[in-house]
C-alpha cells in the first residue's frame, strides 16, 4: 500500500545524514574535544596544532575572557582573575571546599554553589566551565564545517548528582546539546576496547588532576558492562602539588605568601613533581613578589613518604570497587591507566604491587577519555553502524530516602545496572496520618545529615487511618541518562504523587534563559526561529523512525491501524510545512500516542528475536 | 511471543528450575540488552525509547536476581508461594542461634584488630560456601528446608556487611 503521499527530500528515501556529534573530556587540568571522522575517532586540535586545552579561564575589565594558554600564562601575574582546576568547585557550596584557603580566588559564600569574585563580576564556577565549553564547541564546529547535533561530556564516576547537574548546566549555557553524560574510566575503556579488540574483565585506574575514579568493566562481544566504580572527587594530582607547596613554604620559611607568590610557588611545586617522574630529584627555584629567591631541592624519596598517604586513599577505592563486584584482582585481564598523574613513578609502583602485574599505558593517556567519549556521542547522535558497542553503565551512588530518626533507608544500591525501577513499602507512624513528606538522599552513609539531599516533595491525601496501615510505595526510577524521578502512591486508594528529582541547586530553566539571554544578546526573533528549527528537525527524524518501523514490521499492523498511523504522520508533515512551532509539537505527540501499540508489539517481537537466536546459537555450540 | 509478565527465567529462555547454566544466563543477558536498551532507540521516537527503557530495565532486574545464588533462590520459592522472610515462618533451630551469638561475641572481641576481623570474614565466607552448597540441593525439592537456609544467608550477610564495615573503620 501507499505508506506516504507526501513527499520531502530526504525524508523517507536517502538514509540520514551524519550528525555532527562530538565528545569532551572536560578536566580539571586540560579538556579536550573530539569525534569520530569516517570511523576513525580523533582529538581535534587548534589552529596551532594543540590538542590540550587548559582548563583556565581568565577574566578582564573590557574584553571576552581569554580561555587557554594564554589564560594560563598569566597566572602568576593575575591569580585572582585566572581560574584554573574550577571543575573542583563545581556543584560545591563553600563548606564543601576543604582546600578554600590553598586557592587564590575570591571565593564567594552561595546558596547551592560557591562564586568567584572576578574583575568582571561575580561567576558561579557554571559559567567559568561554560567558557571552557565554549572554546572547544568553536574549535569543533569550525573543524566540522558545521553545528554540532550533540556531545558526550565526561565527568568523574564518582560526580554525585549535584556535580553532574552541573557541568550539563554548564554545557547548555554554552549551547550544547548534552546527548549523555558518561564516566571518564568508562570513556576511556570504550577507546581502549575498541583499539584493542579486547575481551575480558578490565581495571581502569583514573588519576586526573583533581579527581581519582576507578572502575571495573567487563567487555564482551560489543557489550561494555561496568561492574563497579568508586573514587574521590577530590584527589587528583593537584594534591600532590599541594604536599609540595606546604614542603617549601616550610623548607624556606614563608610565613605569608601573596596570591601572586601561591601561584607561583603552586607552578614550581607541580613543575618539581613532573620532574620526578622521570628523575632522583628535582630543583625548585622561583623569585617571590618580596624579591626573597626560594632555591630548593626535592629528592624522589622525600616526595615519596609526603604523598604516601595519597596513594594509599586511591587503593582503598579500589579495593571497595573490587568487592562490590566480588572480584580478586586475579580475575583480572588487565589494568589501565588512564589521566596524566598516572605519571608519576610512585604511583606505578604501588599500582603494580597492588594488582600484582604491570598496567597497560600504551594509550595516550591525555587522550583517550576523549575518544572514547566520541565514539558514544556517534552512537548517540543517531549515526549508527552495525557493530556498535553497547555501554550498561551503573549508578555511582546509592540512592534512598529519609526515615525515622534521621537514618537513609537505600533504594537503590550504588553499582545497580541502569535504566533500573525499585519499590519498597512504607507506612504511616502516626494515627491519622494523612501526609507523608519523602526526602530524596544520594549517598552511602547512614546518617542523613552525611548524604548529599536531592530534594523533597509530599504525598497528601493519605486516608486516616490507624498508625501502620497504610501501605504507601515509593518508587525509585534511574532512567540510562542517570536521571531521577520518584513515585509515591498509597496502595488502597491509589493517591500518588511524582517528582522528577532535579537537585535544588541545579539552575532553573529560567536562570539558564536569563544567563543565555546574557551571554549572546539573543534577539527574541533568533530564538523562535531557533525553536522552529529544532523542531521541525525532532519531528523529521520522528517521521523517519516511524517510517522505518512501518516498513520492517508492517505486518504487525492490520489496515485500520496502518491507515490511521499513516493520517497522523500526514498531520504532522502538515504542521512542518506550515511552520508552527506549537503545531508540530502536538502532532509530535500525536503520532507518539498514536504508535504506542505498535511499539509495544515491535519490541515484543524483537525480545523473542533475541531468545530464539540465542538459544539457536547456545545448541549450535 | 515473550511479554512483560514472563517470569524473570521464562525471559531468558531458561527452565523454571534453581540450577542454571550461569554462561548461558550471561550471554542471554547481553543479548537482550543488545535489543532492549534505550541506546539502541537512540533519535528515534520518544514512545520506543520510553518503551525500550521499560524493557531494559525488567531484563537488568531479572538478571539481577538471578545471577545471585540467594536471589534466585527467594525468587523460585515465592514464586512457589512461599515467603523465606514472611511472618509464619518458624523459628530458627537453636544450634543456629547459638552459633549466631558466638560470632557476635566474635566480632565484639575483635573489633579492633585487624587479623581478628579478617579471620572472622573468613569463617563466615566458608559458612556463607557451605550453605549455599546446601541451597542449590534444596530449592527445587524441598522448599521448607531452602527457606531455612535462606534465613541463615541473610542472618550471615548482615554479619559480614557487619565485619566489613569494622574493617573500614580501621583504614
Ligand atoms: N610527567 C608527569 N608526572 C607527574 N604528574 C604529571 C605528569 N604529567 C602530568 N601530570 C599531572 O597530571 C595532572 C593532570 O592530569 P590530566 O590532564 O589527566 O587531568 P584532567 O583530566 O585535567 O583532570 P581530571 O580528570 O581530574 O578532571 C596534573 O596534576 C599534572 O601535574
Ligand atoms: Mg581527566
Amino acid at each position: 500500500m501507499a505508506l506516504l503521499q507526501i513527499s520531502e527530500p530526504g525524508l523517507s528515501t536517502a538514509p540520514h545524514q551524519h550528525r555532527l556529534a562530538a565528545g569532551i573530556d572536560l578536566g580539571t587540568t586540560h579538556s579536550l574535544v573530539a569525534t569520530v571522522r569516517s570511523g576513525e575517532p580523533q582529538v581535534l586540535e587548534d589552529e596551532l596544532g594543540h590538542a590540550l586545552l587548559p582548563s583556565a579561564v581568565r577574566y578582564c575589565s573590557d574584553e571576552a575572557p581569554h580561555v587557554g594558554y594564554s589564560a594560563l600564562n598569566m597566572q602568576d601575574k593575575d591569580p585572582t582573575n585566572t581560574i584554573v582546576s574550577v571543575k573542583r568547585l563545581m556543584g560545591r557550596v563553600l563548606a564543601d571546599v576543604n582546600e578554600a584557603a590553598e586557592l587564590p580566588y575570591a571565593l564567594l559564600d552561595a546558596p547551592g554553589m560557591v562564586r568567584l569574585a572576578t574583575v568582571s563580576g561575580d561567576k558561579s564556577p557554571v559559567e567559568v566551565s561554560a567558557e571552557i565549553l565554549k572554546a572547544l564547541r568553536e574549535r569543533a564546529e569550525k573543524s566540522m564545517g558545521g553545528e554540532l547535533t550533540g556531545v558526550v561530556i565526561t565527568v568523574p564516576a564518582y560526580f554525585d548528582d549535584a556535580q553532574r547537574q552541573a557541568t550539563k548546566d554548564a554545557a547548555k549555557l554554552a549551547g550544547l546539546h548534552v546527548l549523555r553524560l558518561i564516566n571518564e574510566p568508562t570513556a576511556a575503556a570504550i577507546a581502549y576496547g575498541l583499539d584493542q579488540a579486547a575481551e575480558g574483565t578490565f581495571a581502569v585506574y583514573d588519576l586526573g588532576g583533581g579527581t581519582f575514579d576507578f572502575s571495573l568493566l567487563k567487555l564482551s562481544r560489543g557489550v561494555f558492562e561496568v561492574l563497579a566504580t568508586s573514587g574521590n572527587g577530590h584527589l587528583g594530582g593537584d594534591d600532590f602539588d599541594q604536599r609540595v607547596y606546604g614542603w617549601i613554604l616550610q623548607h624556606a620559611n614563608i610565613a605569608a605568601p601573596t596570591a601572586g607568590d601561591m601561584r607561583t610557588l603552586l607552578v614550581a611545586a607541580r613543575r618539581a613533581k613532573e620532574l620526578l617522574s622521570k628523575q632522583d630529584s628535582a630543583p625548585i627555584q622561583a623569585v617571590l613578589s618580596d624579591g626573597t629567591a626560594v632555591d630548593l631541592t626535592l629528592e624522589y624519596s622525600t616526595f615519596d613518604t609526603l604523598t604516601a598517604d595519597l596513594l594509599q586513599k586511591t587503593l582503598i577505592s579500589c579495593r571497595k570497587a573490587l568487592k562490590d563486584a566480588a572480584l580478586a584482582v586475579e580475575d583480572l585481564n588487565g589494568v589501565v591507566l588512564v589521566g596524566g598523574a598516572t605519571r608519576m613513578r610512585t604511583l606505578r609502583r604501588e599500582v603494580t604491587q597492588f594488582f600484582g602485574r604491570q598496567p597497560l599505558t600504551n594509550l595516550d593517556p591525555d587522550k583517550v577519555v576523549a575518544l572514547g567519549a566520541s565514539i558514544q556521542a556517534n552512537i548517540l547522535a543517531g549515526n549508527r553502524g552495525a557493530d556498535d558497542l553497547l555501554l550498561l553503565d551503573v549508578t555511582p551512588l546509592s540512592l534512598g530516602i529519609e526515615t525515622m530518626g534521621g537514618l537513609t533507608e537505600k533504594i537503590i544500591p550504588r553499582n545497580t545496572t541502569l535504566p533500573v525501577t525499585r519499590a519498597q513499602d512504607f507506612t504511616t507512624f502516626k494515627d491519622g496520618q494523612t501526609a507523608m513528606s519523602i526526602h530524596v538522599l544520594q549517598g552511602e552513609r547512614e546518617l542523613v545529615g552525611d548524604c548529599r539531599s536531592l530534594g523533597r516533595f509530599e504525598l497528601r491525601g493519605i486516608p486516616p487511618m490507624v498508625a501502620g496501615a497504610a501501605r504507601i510505595r515509593i518508587t525509585f526510577q534511574v532512567d540510562a541518562d542517570g536521571l531521577l524521578s520518584v513515585t509515591a502512591r498509597e496502595q488502597s486508594t491509589g493517591v500518588e504523587t511524582q517528582i522528577v528529582v532535579k537537585p535544588s541547586y541545579g539552575l532553573g530553566d529560567d536562570e539558564i534563559a536569563r544567563m543565555l539571554q546574557e551571554s549572546y544578546q539573543l534577539a527574541e526573533a533568533d530564538k523562535h526561529a531557533r525553536m522552529l528549527q529544532e523542531a521541525i528537525t525532532e519531528a523529521r527524524r520522528l517521521l523517519e523512525s516511524v517510517k522505518a518501523a512501518m516498513d520492517t514490521d508492517a505486518d504487525l499492523l492490520d489496515d485500520a491501524e496502518q491507515v490511521e498511523i499513516n493520517a497522523f504522520m500526514q498531520h504532522l508533515f502538515n504542521a512542518m510545512a506550515a511552520g508552527g512551532t506549537d503545531d508540530i509539537k502536538k502532532h509530535m505527540d500525536a503520532l507518539n500516542n498514536g504508535t504506542r501499540d505498535f511499539a509495544s508489539r515491535r519490541m515484543n517481537r524483537s525480545i523473542s528475536q533475541a531468545l530464539t537466536g540465542q538459544t539457536v546459537d547456545s545448541i549450535a555450540a | 511471543m515473550i511479554d512483560f509478565s514472563a517470569t524473570h527465567l521464562q525471559l531468558f529462555g531458561l527452565p523454571q528450575q534453581y540450577g542454571i547454566d550461569l554462561n548461558v544466563l550471561e550471554s542471554r543477558y547481553r543479548e537482550l540488552q543488545t535489543k532492549a536498551h534505550p541506546d539502541r532507540f537512540a533519535g528515534e521516537d520518544e514512545t520506543q525509547i520510553r518503551l525500550a527503557e521499560q524493557w531494559s530495565g525488567r531484563i537488568n532486574e531479572a538478571y539481577r536476581v538471578l545471577k545471585s545464588p540467594f536471589e534466585r533462590g527467594c525468587y523460585l520459592l515465592t514464586l512457589q508461594g512461599i515467603e523465606p522472610f514472611g511472618q509464619n515462618q518458624p523459628a530458627m533451630p537453636p544450634d543456629f542461634l547459638m552459633q549466631q551469638m558466638q560470632w557476635h561475641e566474635q566480632l565484639a572481641e575483635a573489633r579492633s584488630k585487624a587479623d581478628k576481623l579478617m579471620q572472622l570474614e573468613q569463617s563466615v565466607e566458608r559458612h556463607k560456601k557451605s550453605l549455599l552448597t546446601d541451597l542449590s540441593g534444596t530449592v527445587d525439592s524441598s522448599a521448607e528446608q531452602a527457606a531455612l537456609i535462606l534465613r541463615k544467608l541473610k542472618f550471615l550477610f548482615r554479619l559480614e556487611e557487619q565485619v566489613g564495615e569494622a574493617l573500614e573503620a580501621l583504614e
